[in-house]
């Protein structure tokens, strides 16, 4: 079933374009992940699926109520970790999660709250004032509380940001078990490529507002060709003409000193490879299986690095102006 | 289904109690005013055509004074939350904005009036006149027309700014006139007319003199007039801070 339908949005600030007739559908049970640069438009996204922005132009749907018209439903449907913390530090971790289930008009939100703090390992510390809490813990909680009112959808904007690698590959073990035990759909966006890699079933790769391809992340990969196997070899030239003779190659370029071999499922196949080229000379074989940066780096020419030194050099200017 | 004016009166409330050291500190100024300016003046002043001395006089004044500075502050608390993310929570739930402006506001105005209502019991104690029930009870309904009234006036504010230094800067530079003009110091009376004008001006010069009429039982302007004035003031104020409150952009 459809959860989510989005259809040629567009979101214009004066006279900057922030989503760019975006248009895509998620199906129950996903975890679906939007990659890209800071500025991209991922949020801007999101906060007009979570009715906090007004689109320009185009409709989103959720969970079948339509964004911009019936936000009572979409906000009853939805669950909303941001960017930035939203909680209260002054409060203790259960009077958060309470305050939370009385918004969303639960009447007996105490057994929800404890199996949830449960479940994301803070049960002992829900009594504690959430200005004591590490990072990762306030994270958990946010995750947590987006769930209090059992949304069909949770929506996760950048929910590694800033932490620690051991605090995020915990995170997303939590992310996916709230997928596979509450059946809950996930959106989240992330500029981070293992992130987009390891959590999401679909990846929708977004840059200046638009989305400029969306797949599986294995998908988007085949789509460049597959691996890239690399012979050294002191004989290219006929290293070259021995594999280019093959159709289940895609794509072989020859260099100086070695052959760079483009082609699919090129685990099971470098066997074959190396079979074939047996009789030259060779001094090493390596395989390298392309990442998603490679998969940005093809669809836009840059790097998400590159992008995201131009964003900044792009803010600090205008700062620069500002304070003229 | 428990409406959310509801939950977000509970968090003020809950977060007031829980800031011991800001009800003791906020009880320090009205009660210097209370004895220094009440005592010290008290022999001093002569209150022409009135039964009570100088310290009965004001202490209606201080009452509303404390409760004008921290309703009017209460406000912090929306900039607060723009600035920790707290209000996106909010603005996010199924409800309507009204709601959470309201809960903000009666919040505001139910902290307001315990402040005032301690500074109603101090004033006692140090011998100004005890009320009977009705008149504490008009002393209450007074109090509660200017906290949630100055509430709404500081969640009006508090909508459009962006930083709790500015919020306090833009606060004084209101509350000290309001007070001063207020006749919670002198009496309306006797005063130059360009300053009784200022002074019939001022909404607070209503609830000073509600509560002044159900602490002494007497006051220069009728109960029901006062009442009338500050009940209008409190639903333009209510009117103006849920017309900005609901602009809030996040």
């Amino acid at each position: 079933m459809e959860l989510i339908k989005v259809e040629n949005l567009v979101k214009r600030f004066d006279s900057v374009v922030a989503v760019d007739n975006v248009s895509f559908s998620i199906q129950e049970g996903e975890i679906f992940g939007f990659l890209g640069p800071n500025g991209a438009g991922k949020t801007t996204t999101l906060s007009i699926l979570s009715t906090l922005l007004e689109p320009t132009g185009g409709n989103a749907y959720i969970n079948g109520y339509r964004v911009s018209s019936n936000k009572a439903e979409v906000r009853r449907s939805i669950g909303v970790v941001f960017q930035d913390p939203t909680l209260d530090e002054e409060l203790t971790a259960r009077e958060n999660m309470l305050i939370h289930g009385q918004l969303y008009g639960m009447k007996n939100s105490r057994e929800k709250i404890e199996e949830l703090l449960q479940l994301v390992e803070l049960y002992n510390w829900k009594d504690k004032l959430v200005k004591t809490f590490s990072g990762g813990m306030k994270r958990r909680l946010e995750i947590a509380r987006g769930l209090l009112h059992e949304p069909r959808i949770l929506f996760l904007d950048e929910p590694t940001l800033g932490l620690d690698p051991q605090t995020r590959n915990h995170l997303w073990d939590y992310i996916r078990r709230m997928n596979t035990e509450k059946q809950v759909t996930i959106i989240l966006t992330t500029h981070y490529m293992d992130e987009a890699e390891k959590l999401s079933d679909r990846v929708a790769i977004i840059d200046q507002g638009s989305i400029i391809a969306m797949d599986t992340a294995d998908a988007l990969k085949e789509r460049l060709g597959g691996s890239v196997i690399r012979i050294t070899t002191p004989e290219p030239t006929a290293v070259y003409n021995k594999l280019s003779q093959h159709d289940w190659i895609s794509r072989v370029t020859p260099h100086d000193n070695f052959v760079d071999v483009t082609l699919n499922h090129a685990e099971e196949r470098i066997v074959d490879v190396i079979k074939t080229v047996s009789d030259n000379s060779l001094y090493s074989v390596s395989l390298r299986i392309p990442s998603l940066e490679e998969v940005f780096l093809h669809y836009t020419g840059r790097t998400i690095r590159e992008e995201e030194a131009g964003a900044k050099e792009r803010m600090r200017q205008k700062s620069r102006v500002r304070r003229r | 289904m428990r409406s959310a004016v509801y939950t977000i009166w509970y968090r003020n409330v809950l977060k007031y109690f829980r800031m011991k050291s800001r009800i003791i500190g906020s009880l320090g100024m009205p009660f210097f005013f209370l004895v220094i300016i009440g005592f010290g003046l008290n022999s001093a002043v002569e209150m022409p055509g009135m039964e009570v001395n100088y310290v009965n006089f004001i202490a209606p004044g201080i009452v509303s004074m404390s409760i004008l500075f921290s309703s009017m502050f209460s406000g912090v608390q929306l900039v607060i939350d723009k600035q920790i993310g707290f209000l996106k929570e909010t603005l996010v739930a199924p409800v309507p904005r009204l709601q959470l402006m309201f809960g903000q506001a009666l919040g505001g105005a139910t902290t307001a009036v315990i402040q005032g209502v301690l500074v109603f019991i101090i004033s006692m104690f140090i011998g100004v006149n005890i009320p009977g029930i009705s008149g504490i009870l008009i002393s209450l309904l007074f109090m509660f027309l200017i906290g949630l009234s100055f509430t709404s006036v500081g969640i009006a504010f508090a909508s459009r700014m962006e930083d709790t230094h500015g919020f306090q800067l833009i606060v004084n530079f209101v509350l000290f006139p309001v007070f001063f003009l207020s006749g919670a110091l002198f009496p309306l009376d006797r005063i130059p007319d360009w300053l009784s004008f200022l002074t019939y001006i001022d909404p607070l010069t209503y609830g000073v003199e509600g509560i002044r009429y159900g602490m002494l039982g007497t006051s220069q302007i009728p109960p029901l007039v006062s009442f009338g004035a500050l009940g209008g003031f409190l639903v333009a104020m209510l009117i103006l801070g849920s017309f900005l409150f609901n602009k809030i952009k996040v």
